[in-house]
């Protein structure tokens, strides 16, 4: 019914333009009335848009902008806590292997002048008996040396009066040897 | 008759008001279909941007989409202080992009297939260039006819042809889009008329038939594309003259 009826209102109106021989859109007993509603809906159109629809837009981007520029704020904060966190974890943990160097420290340099004074210790009983040993040898070899001497004169006496025969004096031979040991 | 396809072009008149101060002020056929258009395009803007929600809705983010779309385009092409037209550039491009669209329904009338009315808004658009470009230039507007670095000689000859072409502007404007809707609804019209002549030819013409059908099927989806394309082209244009009211030097 509907395409009938707009069928019959196109059929009658081309009839109309039919008999003028304008082609519809170049019609200008048209011109008037289209300038005149378009200006009116077109200008309601762009007072609205103007005045309700565009502000309004532009404010809810705005807000969203708004709303994500303090999200982004919000997150940057907790990126920065946690940053500090973490350096003042870093920190803690650096000042804990300082002193933990300190403590192996003195416990090593404790250690060393323990070593070294038991080593001075050591070394200080190993001097004296050293010293003691070195004294005996010397004493045995003066010992040893002097009874060389008389060794020397008894068979120097001996081996005199072997050859000889007759005898030399005590002090003599004595003189004599030593002369000879020089 | 019926078949007349530039019967969809023709205006009746709905409530006559034939002497309004000697002019024909009838409320017609197109007064109604531009008073739908703004009407359905107001609504759609009002109600889908009501909520304000910080997550949009799917209609809130269409016209979010709508807004920032013609936002961009107006600060790609005339920069930020291209914005103070944002509310006209954008009132432009919904009431044609919304016109186009609703002529697109079977017995709708479309708006800008009347040549008047395309002509009406690309005036309104240069008048706007004009009168803004003056009042803020002052005579420095007409330094757009001027290009820089012309040899001295040739400025008489450039800057006639660039009058030329700024005078051609509002028609060249106003025929791109008049012309598309118009020969795509008549195109329409056309194959949509072969159907019905051959159908009525019995069993053979009804086997005819469908190469036509095929065809309407495929030109109406392309005329949803043009009816976006040339809202888009005439906004982009605007942008563009806007461009050169607010930096008239080249």
């Amino acid at each position: 019914m509907f395409i009938t009826e707009a069928m019959a209102a196109g059929t009658e109106a081309v009839g109309e333009h039919a008999e003028s021989g304008i082609f519809p859109p170049f019609d200008t007993s048209t011109f008037a009335s289209q300038l005149f509603w378009l200006a009116i809906t077109f200008g309601f159109f762009l007072w609205f848009m103007s005045k309700v629809i565009v502000p309004r837009i532009g404010n809810i981007l705005e807000t969203r902008q708004d709303r994500i520029a303090q999200d982004l704020d919000k997150a940057r904060e907790f990126r920065d806590d946690a940053d500090a966190s973490i350096a003042a974890y870093e920190q803690e943990l650096a000042e804990a292997k300082a002193k933990a160097n300190e403590i192996g420290q003195i416990a090593r340099e404790k250690a060393n002048t323990e070593a070294n004074a038991e080593r001075a210790k050591v070394e200080a009983e190993l001097g004296t008996k050293l010293s003691a040993a070195e004294a005996r040898i010397a004493d045995i070899r003066e010992k040893a040396m002097s009874e060389v001497g008389g060794i020397a004169e008894e068979a120097a006496s001996e081996i005199f009066t072997q050859l000889i025969g007759g005898t030399v004096t005590k002090a003599d031979l004595a003189k004599a040897v030593a002369a000879s040991g020089k | 008759m019926a078949n007349d396809p530039t019967a969809q072009f023709v205006t009746n008149k709905i409530i006559p008001l034939e002497n309004v101060g000697g002019l024909d002020l009838s409320f017609t056929n197109s007064s109604l279909a531009m008073v739908g258009t703004v009407a359905l395009a107001s609504s759609f803007l009002y109600f889908a941007t009501a909520k304000r929600g910080l997550i949009p809705s799917r209609g809130q983010s269409i016209a979010e989409s709508a807004y920032e779309f013609v936002a961009s385009m107006l600060r790609d092409a005339a920069g930020t202080e291209g914005m103070r037209f944002f509310p006209f550039v954008f009132s432009l491009f919904m009431f044609i992009l919304v016109a186009n669209l609703l002529g697109m329904f079977p017995y709708f009338f479309t708006v800008t297939a009347q040549i008047i009315v395309t002509f009406a808004l690309s005036m309104l658009v240069m008048g706007t260039v004009v009168v803004y470009g003056v009042a803020k230039h002052g005579v420095k507007f007409l330094g757009l006819f001027v290009p820089d670095g012309i040899p001295g000689i040739l400025i008489p000859l450039v800057a006639a042809i660039e009058v030329i072409s700024f005078l051609s502007r509002p028609i060249s404007l106003s025929i791109r889009l008049f012309a598309n809707m118009l020969a795509g609804h008549i195109t329409l019209k056309v194959f949509a008329g072969f159907i019905v002549s051959m159908s009525s030819l019995g069993a053979f013409g009804i086997g005819g038939a469908i190469l036509p059908l095929v065809m309407v099927v495929a030109l109406t989806g392309l005329e949803f594309l043009v009816s976006f394309l040339q809202a888009y082209v005439f906004a982009v244009l605007t942008c563009m003259y806007l461009n050169d009211a607010l930096h008239p030097s080249h």
